[in-house]
């Protein structure tokens, strides 16, 4: 379970998590939403502890993500994460992309991660791909690399920020299907996204955000069959 | 005016004793580039690190080696630094000269390298787990040494070049020095650098034939 209370960030005078409260559960999906510099990108950086907050808490199964004594090293390797620049790899074949982590974090051998890379590339659909260098491959596949290679991980959780806003709109329906895959197959996601279907699709609940505030947070019904707060309802009605 | 008559085959039959002087020259370009290679990466961790003393130690050598000549530099490991005392042999103190040149240059290269590799490659390290150092040294560290690769052996050629400065510190088992001890005895001027010059030539273009090849051999990508 993944707890988030009252938590505050600032990039310097800038305040772009104004105490935001969310909790996920195992096996939910849920979908965050909204304009642009609206903090949603931001809140999923800070889950994985790759940013630092200013106040506030979030927990990951009991563990506090930004005490001093916690080893986010450790805890990263149960909290996956993509991004939307997919950060392949680019001197690391397909298959050395996905096996590098299970090696060097986790202290797999070589045969072991192997056979985790090559199971997880197959499920994302690049097993036609182990040896192909990254920039061989079209955006959308990079994009389903860099997920087998957090997946590869045996995460609990999995963060998307916005991993087809980079794609040429061909592309974004390949990487749509992978998230829903993982989706039916109960992984615990947090994805922000800007694509409308697939946030009303495969959600448990969806938030919206609006300035560093989570406005509204509901099912995939109530927030865009009836949405009650006003910058909501003038979101998703510029949204389609 | 042009009453000069070659001897080509004085220079050719010395030809042994130049080749032999090569393999010196050679012998002290690699070793100022190994040298130049590990003083370039702490000179670059120094440049980055906290402690502005490092920073300002690592810039004002970056700065004296790239911009005084490098016939000063090796100067002053012979000649400067024996008026404190310290005597070092020509071999000694060209190979000092060189290696400090080399590594101002070559950290400038690798801090260039560094900024071409973004940052969201580290993090995206980080984001699996790994330590900040298993980021850098699996991640940022082989990208890196491909963007420095070919910049470094251009650096190389100008070691192997800059060896023949030399020859004002008394170094006398190098191809320069050799030649000019060949052309102290027999006058032969032209005909000897011309030969030497040659044999630099060979020399430098096998060095970036080599270069390439490896490059090929260890960048995929």
């Amino acid at each position: 379970m993944i707890e988030i209370k009252d938590v505050r960030k600032s990039f310097s005078t800038l305040e772009v998590l104004k105490g935001i409260n969310l909790t996920v559960s195992k096996g939910e999906v849920v979908t965050i939403i909204g304009g642009s510099g609206s903090g949603k990108s931001t809140l999923l950086t800070c889950i994985n502890g790759l940013e630092p907050i200013n106040a506030g808490q979030i927990t990951i199964d009991g563990t506090v993500v930004h005490a001093k004594d916690t080893d986010l090293n450790k805890l990263r390797r149960k909290v996956g994460i993509v991004f939307q620049q997919w950060n392949a790899f680019p001197h690391l074949t397909v298959l050395e992309n996905v096996m590098l982590a299970p090696r060097k974090v986790l202290g797999l051998a070589k045969e072991k991660a192997e056979e985790i890379a090559v199971k997880q590339l197959t499920h994302v659909g690049l097993a036609e791909k182990l040896n192909v260098y990254p920039n061989r491959m079209s955006g959308g596949q990079q994009q389903r690399m860099a997920i087998a290679r957090a997946l590869a991980m045996s995460p609990e959780y999995m963060l998307f920020d916005e991993v087809t806003s980079a794609l040429d709109p061909m592309l974004v329906g390949e990487v749509l299907d992978t998230l829903k895959m993982l989706a039916e197959e109960g992984m615990t996601m947090i994805c922000v996204t800007h694509e409308m279907a697939f946030a009303r699709d495969v959600s448990d609940r969806v938030a919206f955000f609006h300035h560093g505030v989570m406005a509204e947070i509901g099912t995939p019904d109530q927030l865009f069959g009836a949405p009650q707060h006003p910058d909501t309802q003038a979101f998703l009605a510029s949204a389609r | 005016m042009l009453n000069y008559t070659f001897h080509w085959n004085q220079a050719f039959k010395a030809l042994p004793q130049m080749l032999d002087g090569a393999v010196v020259t050679l012998q002290i370009a690699l070793l100022s580039m190994v040298l130049g290679v590990a003083l370039a990466l702490t000179l670059t961790a120094f440049r980055l690190s906290g402690s502005r003393i490092l920073r300002g130690f690592a810039a004002t050598w970056v700065e004296i080696a790239r911009n005084t000549p490098a016939l000063f530099q090796i100067y002053m490991a012979h000649f400067g630094l024996g008026n404190f005392g310290i005597h070092l042999s020509p071999f000694t103190a060209l190979l000092i000269g060189i290696a400090f040149n080399n590594a101002g240059y070559l950290a400038e290269n690798f801090r260039g390298a560094l900024k071409a590799i973004p940052d969201t490659q580290a993090r995206a390290g980080r984001s699996l787990g790994m330590t900040p150092i298993q980021a850098f040294r699996l991640i940022v560290l082989p990208q890196m040494l491909r963007v420095a690769f070919l910049p470094a052996t251009n650096q190389m050629v100008w070691a192997i070049l800059m060896t023949s400065l030399g020859v004002t510190v008394g170094m006398n088992t190098d191809l320069a020095g050799i030649t000019q001890e060949l052309n102290a005895r027999s006058f032969r001027t032209f005909e000897f650098f011309a030969l030497a010059a040659v044999i630099y030539y060979i020399i430098a273009k096998l060095v970036t034939l080599a270069a390439r090849l490896l490059a090929a051999r260890m960048f995929k990508y």
